[in-house]
């Protein structure tokens, strides 16, 4: 059985690294992320890890390592935020082309300039056509749960790829709470060890990262684009299995008193538990407020999006980036993209929220319902503004 | 014609027979650059994994569905083949550690060229080294970004013709002197310095042998002729190669621990820069007192390494 | 040979087949081809050694000759041959 533990979130998912037993890692420090390399690293320097920590001179180095070790056969790690994700970001559809199973933390960060080391997802979000896993935690014990099976599912034979694990810089990596780290003996059960499908030795010499002309291309974009699609089936199993084993179960979408929600809205990663509170007094008040919470952002789970607000009337996504000149904040647009062609969906409303770490407040989430309820013509919708900015 | 004495009747016997590049490559007729492949293959053996970065060796070498390599290879991206190097070390240390894979030795290579090492590389080989990771890294010069078109490097040589720093009325070709990376990496105090060519094949060899029983980080810099690039002709790659050493532009020599030694195939005395430039086409635009210049600093620079040589 | 369909790629595009290269033949390239007269031939193997495609190899008889589906007809073989042994003779 696991111990509940009252940890910073950021070593509390070193400590759940760790128990998967990862045989590499290789890290650069960045805020907010260092205090996960800096876990690690004690991990291995006090013999409780038998890891080689590898302490990269960037981030960019940071993920060739970890491609190189994963094409090695070993399992690997690292973790990043903003800038290094965006140093990353020329490597990581390589990682995925070549179905390297590593797993990445990312402590959300917004991206320069100007420069600003606090939370929002402006990091992620450029790598959303990277053929990258995604997934965001919005606690600390679901950045350690998820954590321990990103790496189930990355290695899974089926799926063979990359998986990120965002996690909210500072909101969340920096917070205390209380986290139940299962024990040792529960993640060896949980977690097979790592089969490669290919891997760099003498005793079978195989070429990765060959060159492709025009001939092969666009069958390997296709092969990688299913790939990506299939996980969506391992992730559900091995979720649930986690469910099963450990009794916290995890949906690509989760909703919170949505089913008879008129109108509902949408957030990703850990301002969903302070949106809640804002449902909950709008429910005190009468209004049929509810909750959807994208957990799962690539493969990106177009039915339990659909199924989730097929009654609502009105729909906010609250989106923490921005696509500066484009049709809106980049979630909004995927949700938009998504429900198109049913016959019968919700008027979107799109606000753009906590940038560079500005804080949002409950009363900011019923501010946002409050707005969209009064728009009666509904001249707001399919549109987007940033919210709370000063005109 | 002493290469060829020295060379002897033995030299096939010396070398490793077997091929572990094959055949079928497409790289341009004559390249020196392929020749240098195949030899380090040839003396590192089948125990070898090799990270490749972008570039001529990379993509003559992997036309997809098919590969040259017949020992382990991996290309990832242009300006990271030290760091890739550096994670498949690590990574092989630990599952041989954890007994998860055999425990046979195998060295780890990193490759680029000019440019994905002195240039857009330097930073992670820089990392690699100064880590201390157990591998050869090795420079393929050809003196420019040739898989690219021609494109100038820093370590293209003064006054040589390029795409992008090409001689004109109004200029003399590359502005700048060629950067001197095996000194920026003994620099690094790693424990194996050497430069080889592959017109000296048994220095050549020699050298890579070396470096794949040092446990620790290596370097080595490799002259590699483009007759392409260098528009000379494709017969001429090996003998331009050693007008170079000759000349003293490219001297070989290796630095180990710190102490410098000038390879026996050195001559006593330099031959003269003219013999080297004349049969290539990038250093024609080159008036005498240009090449005078040039003679200076190449003689300059000679005279320096011999000092260490003597008392280092 | 038949161009594989997405479904047949292997994983990440890995090659398994080690110098499959070999499969494609570059002695379509050559506009000269080495000749070797082995009556002034010394064994000495350094068309072997030098050449960039790995291609000349020696015989039974302890004479070298170049494999003519990838020979380049660089000339370095021919260029190097201290006895003069080689001649680069025009393709016809």
């Amino acid at each position: 059985m696991g111990k509940r533990v009252g940890l910073e979130v950021t070593v509390a998912v070193a400590e759940a690294v760790a128990l998967c037993r990862i045989d590499m890692a290789g890290v650069y420090p960045i805020t907010p992320q260092s205090h996960i390399a800096e876990h690690l690293s004690n991990l291995v320097a006090d013999g409780k890890l038998d890891a080689e920590f590898v302490t990269v001179e960037s981030e960019h180095s940071a993920m060739s390592a970890v491609i190189g070790a994963a094409a090695a056969g070993a399992r690997v790690y690292t973790a990043t935020s903003s800038q290094g994700l965006m140093l990353m970001h020329e490597l990581l559809p390589i990682a995925s082309a070549m179905r390297l199973p590593i797993t990445m933390a990312i402590a959300n960060r917004a991206v320069s300039g100007p420069l600003n080391i606090l939370n929002d997802h402006s990091d992620i979000m450029p790598q959303r056509d990277a053929g990258w896993i995604a997934v965001f935690a919005e606690n600390g014990q679901e950045a350690v749960d998820l954590s321990i099976a990103a790496f189930k599912i990355a290695e899974h034979k089926d799926v063979m790829l990359p998986v990120s694990v965002n996690i909210d810089g500072f909101q969340l990596t920096h917070m205390v709470e209380p986290v139940i780290l299962p024990s040792q003996e529960e993640v060896d059960a949980f977690l097979p060890p790592f089969v490669p499908h290919a891997t760099l030795h003498p005793s079978n010499p195989v070429t990765m990262g060959a060159f492709s002309m025009s001939d092969y291309f666009t069958e390997i974009m296709k092969a990688k684009d299913e790939a990506i699609k299939n996980s969506r089936k391992v992730i559900l199993e091995v979720w649930d299995e986690w469910g099963r084993q450990f009794g916290r179960s995890y949906k690509p979408v989760e909703t919170y008193r949505a089913e008879d929600a008129d109108i509902l809205m949408l957030t990703m990663g850990s301002m969903g538990e302070t949106a809640k509170i804002a449902i909950d007094e709008l429910r005190g008040k009468g209004v049929r407020a509810g909750l959807v919470k994208l957990r799962l952002w690539r493969p990106f789970p177009f039915a339990e999006l659909k199924a989730a607000v097929k009654n609502a009337q009105k729909l906010i996504v609250t989106d923490r980036a921005v696509s500066f000149g484009g049709p809106g904040g980049p979630v909004f647009s995927e949700i938009k993209s998504a429900l198109f062609a049913q016959a019968r969906r919700p008027s979107i409303y799109n606000y753009i929220i906590g940038l560079g770490g500005r804080d949002m407040a409950v009363s900011d989430f019923v501010g946002m319902f409050d707005q969209v309820l009064a728009d009666r013509a509904q001249a707001k919708a399919d549109t987007y503004e940033f919210w709370g900015v000063r005109e | 014609m002493n290469i060829v004495e020295n060379f002897d009747l033995f030299a096939p016997r010396l070398i490793n027979k077997k091929e572990l590049f094959s055949c079928g490559h497409r790289a341009c007729s004559g390249c020196a650059e392929v020749l240098s492949v195949r030899l380090m293959c040839k003396a590192l053996g089948d125990d070898t994994v090799v990270a490749s970065a972008t570039g001529c060796m990379e993509i003559v070498s992997s036309m997809f569905p098919t590969t040259a390599w017949r020992i382990p290879w991996i290309h990832v991206a242009f300006e990271n083949a030290a760091a890739v190097a550096s994670g498949v070390e690590a990574g092989l240390k630990a599952l041989r550690k954890k007994g998860k894979i055999d425990d046979r030795y195998i060295k780890v290579v990193g490759m680029a060229g000019d440019g994905g090492t002195m240039d857009i590389g330097i930073q992670a080989l820089s990392g690699a080294m100064e880590r201390g990771h157990d591998m050869i890294y090795v420079c393929f010069d050809n003196e420019a970004y040739m898989n690219t078109g021609i494109q100038r490097s820093s370590g293209t040589p003064m006054g040589a013709s390029t795409t992008t720093a090409p001689a004109g009325k109004a200029s003399s070709g590359q502005k700048t002197w060629k950067k001197n990376m095996p000194e920026i990496m003994v620099a690094h105090e790693i424990p194996y310095v050497a430069t080889v060519c592959p017109s000296y094949p048994l220095d050549f060899i020699r050298k890579f042998e070396k470096a794949r029983n040092i446990k620790g980080p290596s370097y080595i810099h490799c002259f590699s002729v483009c007759p392409t690039g260098w528009r000379s002709p494709s017969e001429t790659a090996v003998s331009m190669g050693r007008l170079a050493v000759e000349t003293g532009v490219f001297p070989l020599f290796e630095v180990e621990s710190g102490h410098y030694r000038m390879s026996p195939d050195m001559p006593k005395k330099l031959k003269p820069l003219r013999s080297y430039f004349k049969p290539q086409g990038r250093f024609r635009h080159l008036t005498d007192a240009e090449i005078d210049a040039i003679q200076e600093r190449v003689t300059a620079e000679f005279n320096k390494l011999t000092q260490k040589a003597k008392f280092l | 040979m038949a161009l594989k369909t997405w479904k047949e790629l292997p994983i990440g595009c890995v090659v398994f087949e080690p110098g499959s290269a070999s499969e494609y033949h570059t002695g379509s390239w050559r506009s000269q081809r080495p000749v070797w007269d082995d009556a002034k031939c010394i064994k000495c193997g350094i068309c072997y050694v030098f050449c960039p495609e790995g291609c000349v190899q020696q015989g039974e008889d302890g004479f070298f000759k170049a494999d003519m589906n990838y020979c380049k007809g660089c000339g370095i073989c021919a260029h190097e041959c201290w006895p003069r042994a080689i001649k680069m003779v025009e393709e016809g």
